[in-house]
């Protein structure tokens, strides 16, 4: 035992204040803190939810009607425009961004790499409603001319595709939020495939694998971080509100065609908080929120525990 | 063998058209921007407050309103996420600062939107009105586990060497910690919180309820604030062409201090931590 400890042992059980015990009770005090916020947020949206929770319990999760006039609230169609917006953006981001990765990490010189991945996370760095402005007036305007007539005529015989092409609906919208998530899933699989030793691809190679069956092999073994990557996209596309909010058409209905417009959970509570009048109506839009946060809130954790998990099979192994 | 080649070849074109396709689409929202947002764009237009359509107008106080807000949240989330940060790297390794290192991450998941939803139900719902003080407690919380992250993956690169060596010297933690560890990941640290101004520099869905808008110049905290994103927003969904102008002239300001801070940060960060 060191001289110095000795006397911080003693003066602590004396209950004397060091500046040490300072120091750590104020950093801790802190980091406590962060707990402290997320409990107190969960607490403060639950108690504003509750009218809404006593009113209708659960069949707001399952309600189809959204009637503020007749104080009638149930979230399913925002329920469903969130999950088919998230799940389109996941279906477009997830193998661009492999893709991206794969590209960075594997196979482009460094000197390319480094501009492009740079690049890549700028996109991550433009705010929600940039992307919401430039769908408005470019990428809607595009789809509804270059490639929602042709995806018509091709697969109109589907329920997915029907309807008038305006450019505004749930595909623009999934579109949007797969090139905002893109950024996202590609850092974090880039993160993964850099973790995983070099020592196996030098043994895939050695053997006479070609660089994309070496690939492959480093892929299946990065696979659960990489789900965990497309599953924090996805938390990212469920709570994404402004882009959303500006291009999916805002109209609370269940409709199968992609074309159609929709609306979010997160788009409802940016558009209709303020204007909501009467306590049952915002406890509803609270409510709402109240969803958005501990859905995203696990989803989040969940792909963390996947991502964390590939960082310490890789290296074990290394 | 030759089918193997060829798969080898097409993959590797197809991995090289997903990245160029990504700049690609960068590259297409970028220079969209620039082009749509320099016609509209004058001194005049980041002086004015927003006018009615037809009488010009600009972006003068949502500028100044933006900065009252980004300093305010500043001021709580950058040493609040720094502490925390700090607190990760040199006492966390225990099982507290498993769950702290845990909140912090699944927090950074939280959509913004919610952050709005909550201060909306603590402060404005009490107080009865919106403020820039509500908007600035909304950004504040975004900010502090984005800081706390950064903070501690650069605090934890300084050497255990530097701390060991102090600590030999005799000094106490809390000088280690504030005159050696602190100072050597100065240059990560502030990188690190500049990021962090930058991510909610361009937040608009927690302000929507909190500092809601204004049309004014205003310094007062306790009442509403204009800022940039939430202006694009109401120039954007206008369905006048004069304000769409205005929407893109306000969005080019705004990327433009977003990109400059992330190339500043990139270009500082290159020469270690």
């Amino acid at each position: 035992m060191s001289q110095p400890d000795n006397k911080t042992e003693e003066a602590r059980s004396k209950g004397v204040l060091t500046a040490d015990t300072i120091y750590r009770a104020l950093l801790l005090g802190c980091a406590s803190l962060i707990i402290v916020i997320v409990l107190a947020m969960l607490v403060v949206i639950g108690q504003g939810s509750l009218l809404s929770i006593r009113e209708f319990g659960f069949h707001f999760l399952i309600g189809s009607v959204w009637d503020p006039v007749k104080g009638e609230f149930g979230a399913l169609p925002f329920i469903y425009g969130t999950v088919v917006s998230s799940v389109i953006a996941v279906l477009i981001a997830t193998p661009l961004s492999i893709g991206v990765a794969v590209f960075l990490v594997e196979q482009a010189p460094r000197s390319l790499a480094r501009p492009i991945g740079f690049l890549v996370e700028l996109l991550a760095a433009i705010p929600s409603v940039v992307y919401g402005l430039w769908a408005i007036f470019v990428l809607a305007p595009l789809l509804r001319v270059y490639v929602q007539p042709p995806l018509q005529a091709a697969l109109g015989w589907t329920p997915f595709f029907k309807g008038t092409a305006t450019g505004i609906g749930m595909f623009t919208g999934g579109l949007i939020l797969a090139i905002m998530i893109t950024p996202i899933i590609t850092a974090v699989v880039r993160d993964i495939l850099e973790a995983v030793p070099v020592t196996q691809r030098e043994a895939a190679l050695a053997l006479g694998a070609t660089k994309w069956e070496t690939t492959k092999i480093v892929l299946a073994n990065a696979s659960s971080g990489i789900a965990g990557a497309v599953i924090l996209g996805l938390g990212r596309a469920i709570g994404e509100t402004m882009a959303v909010t500006m291009i999916i058409g805002n109209r609370p209905q269940i409709s199968v065609s992609l074309f159609e417009p929709g609306y979010t959970i997160a788009s409802v509570i940016a558009n209709e908080f303020t204007e909501a009048t009467g306590d049952l109506y915002l406890s509803a839009l609270v409510e709402m929120g109240l969803i958005l946060f501990v859905v995203t809130f696990v989803v989040t954790a969940v792909a963390k525990l996947l991502i964390l998990s590939v960082g310490r099979k890789t290296r074990r192994t290394a | 063998m030759d089918k193997r080649r060829l798969t080898n070849s097409i993959m590797t074109t197809l991995t090289a058209l997903c990245a160029f396709t990504v700049v690609g689409i960068l590259v297409l929202i970028i220079g969209y921007i620039a082009i749509q947002g320099v016609s509209s764009l004058s001194p005049a237009f980041l002086i004015e407050t927003p006018k009615p359509v037809g009488e010009g107008g600009g972006i003068g106080n949502a500028i100044v309103g933006s900065l009252i807000l980004l300093g305010l949240a500043s001021l709580v989330g950058i040493p609040l996420g720094i502490a925390i940060g700090t607190y990760l790297s040199e006492l966390g390794d225990g099982w507290f600062g498993t769950v702290v290192r845990f909140v912090a991450d699944s927090m950074i998941g939280i959509p913004s939107i919610v952050f709005g939803v909550f201060v909306y139900a603590l402060v404005v719902l009490q107080q009865g009105y919106f403020s820039t003080l509500a908007g600035a407690l909304a950004l504040a919380l975004i900010m502090i586990p984005i800081v706390t992250r950064t903070t501690e993956e650069i605090v934890r690169l300084v050497p255990k060497a530097m701390r060991e060596g102090a600590l030999a010297l005799g000094a106490p933690e809390w000088r280690v910690t504030w005159d050696i560890v602190l100072p050597a990941a100065r240059a990560g640290i502030a990188t690190g919180a500049m990021l962090a101004v930058a991510r909610v520099l361009g937040e608009t869905a927690p302000l929507l309820f909190t500092a809601f808008g204004s049309r004014f110049y205003n310094i007062y905290l306790d009442e509403p604030m204009a800022s940039m994103p939430v202006q694009i927003y109401n120039y954007a969904i206008s369905p006048f062409e004069e304000w769409h102008a205005k929407a893109w002239a306000a969005t080019l300001v705004l990327i433009t201090l977003i990109l400059v801070i992330n190339i500043i940060v990139r270009y500082t960060t290159r020469r270690g931590y």
